[in-house]
């Protein structure tokens, strides 16, 4: 996994929280930077993607690991 | 481009009802849309301050029933006294475990995202309720009042 610059770890969280969640610390990001999210919902693969193509920030890593879901997204 | 428009009737004063307005005004102002939510018959219950809401599996087939309690309570069962009161514990007990949030916890996000929210002045007025009832921060109108937003709006919902 590439690198990252804050780490959400929203596991065991349901919809919408990881999503809120996200919006939220992405909020105290500068452009460009990189955050991780951990989460356990199966929901929140789509909701990552459809959250980026929305919003404009970039989701450069979305995976599966060890029954957990990683993503990465890059503030626009 | 321009922001996006959300607007929501929510009239439902049930627990289970709550969340959709919650859940979809939070998340839509996660996304960047400027979202109202207008709140008028029992959709007012979901302002107070102190929430109380409950659910019931009566007048509900649809409502699954933890541990086949709808085979030994049938419907006659669901009436008898406490028993909402031990259905709506339950569901809450069961959302906690699966990470759900609260409705508290639903409606801080929404005013924290700036979600406008209306109370129907003619409903507050028609079931005696008073201001000091209800959260800060929310607006008295009335229908002209949310076509003003809600004509301009992107989506609108009826809940």
């Amino acid at each position: 996994m590439a690198d990252f610059d804050q780490e959400l770890d929203a596991s065991g969280l349901n919809c919408p929280l990881p999503i809120l969640r996200a919006k939220k610390t992405l909020n105290s990001m500068s452009s460009g930077q990189v955050l991780h999210i951990i989460a356990t919902d199966p929901g929140s693969v789509k909701d990552f993607d459809s959250f980026a193509k929305q919003t404009g920030n970039e989701l450069m890593e979305s995976k599966e690991e060890g029954g957990k879901f990683h993503f990465l997204i890059k503030k626009s | 481009m321009e922001q996006k428009k959300l607007a929501i009737i929510a009239t439902k004063g049930s627990l289970d009802w709550a969340y959709p307005p919650f859940i979809l005004a939070s998340t839509a102002a996660a996304l960047g849309y400027e979202v109202q939510i207008f709140f008028t018959f029992y959709g007012l219950q979901l302002l107070k301050k102190d929430l109380s809401l409950e659910v019931t599996p009566l007048g509900n087939p649809g409502m699954p029933m933890p541990m086949g309690m709808d085979k030994w309570f049938p419907i006659l069962g669901m009436t008898l006294p406490g028993m909402q009161g031990m259905m709506t514990a339950m569901m809450k007990q069961k959302m906690k475990k699966k990470g759900v949030a609260s409705i508290d916890e639903l409606r801080e996000l929404c005013i924290e995202a700036e979600v406008k929210m209306v109370a129907c002045q003619m409903t507050v007025d028609l079931f005696d309720m008073e201001q000091s009832q209800f959260i800060d921060g929310i607006e008295y109108a009335g229908a002209a009042a949310f076509f003003e937003f809600a004509g301009e709006s992107d989506i609108c919902l009826y809940i």
